[in-house]
């Protein structure tokens, strides 16, 4: 397991996507990492952004490379505001150009490019746990 | 990424190569707003791009609706499996031009 405690700011994203890299090389198909890396983008981000309300905390990213089948497990760790990105509804995706938000499409693209996500609140930190199999 | 600006007569093409995160996603939207201020219809070529996020996306967007309002046009061609993926499931395959 490889942990990674960094300060959660749009900055630190490029670190985050190369110790992923790093962590899977060799591991899986371009088109499998690629998807992870969307993946993490877009829920390291939601931390930098949002989780301490403009403040700078700490992001902990762990991974872990799991077997029978083999995946990649996730975990985002942030001391932010609670919030469960699940809970947000799923954008509508037949709207036209015009009337098209951006909103809810980044945890959208982490459901469909994974395999597992889960929530939690635990001991004061929101905690974010995804899997993707490795193929 | 990398953007490269071809001149096409009155047409802007856009060739982006390599990633489009959210942090240079805005270079792209920055790129595509300082297109339609110089021509009216403007082509984005994705045969060397990667994959695109959320951010891209927002920036598309603009960018189709930039167009819609300049009455001009705003087409991508040579879209990688990667990225088609993308706005399939987004949704985006039906509100871009995708040649």
């Amino acid at each position: 397991m490889q942990e990674l405690k960094i300060e959660a700011k749009e900055d630190n994203l490029y670190l985050v996507m190369e110790a992923l890299e790093e962590y899977i090389r060799g591991q899986c198909s371009d088109d499998v990492r690629d998807q992870l890396l969307i993946c993490v983008d877009e829920l390291f981000i939601n931390i930098a952004h949002y989780a301490y309300e403009g403040e700078v905390g700490e992001a902990i990213i762990q991974m872990e490379i799991r077997e029978e089948p083999k995946r990649l497990k996730v975990v985002f760790l942030d001391r932010g505001i609670p919030y469960n990105p699940l809970e947000k509804e799923d954008p509508d995706i037949t709207l036209s150009a015009e009337d098209r938000k951006i909103g809810g499409l980044g945890i959208f693209m982490v459901k469909d490019f994974t395999d597992y996500q889960e929530y939690e609140y635990v001991d004061g930190y929101n905690k974010f746990t995804i899997e993707k199999l490795l193929f | 990424m990398n953007i490269t600006e071809i001149r096409e007569n009155d047409t802007i093409k856009l060739v982006i190569e390599g990633r489009i995160d959210t942090i240079n996603s805005t270079k792209l939207q920055t790129a595509i707003l300082q297109s339609f201020q110089k021509g009216k219809n403007l082509v984005l070529d994705f045969e060397r791009t990667d994959y695109i996020t959320s951010a891209g996306l927002r920036a598309l967007l603009i960018g189709q609706k930039t167009a819609a309002s300049k009455g001009g046009s705003m087409k991508l061609v040579h879209v990688s499996q990667m990225v088609m993926k993308v706005f399939e499931m987004s949704g985006f395959a039906k509100i871009l031009t995708i040649q």
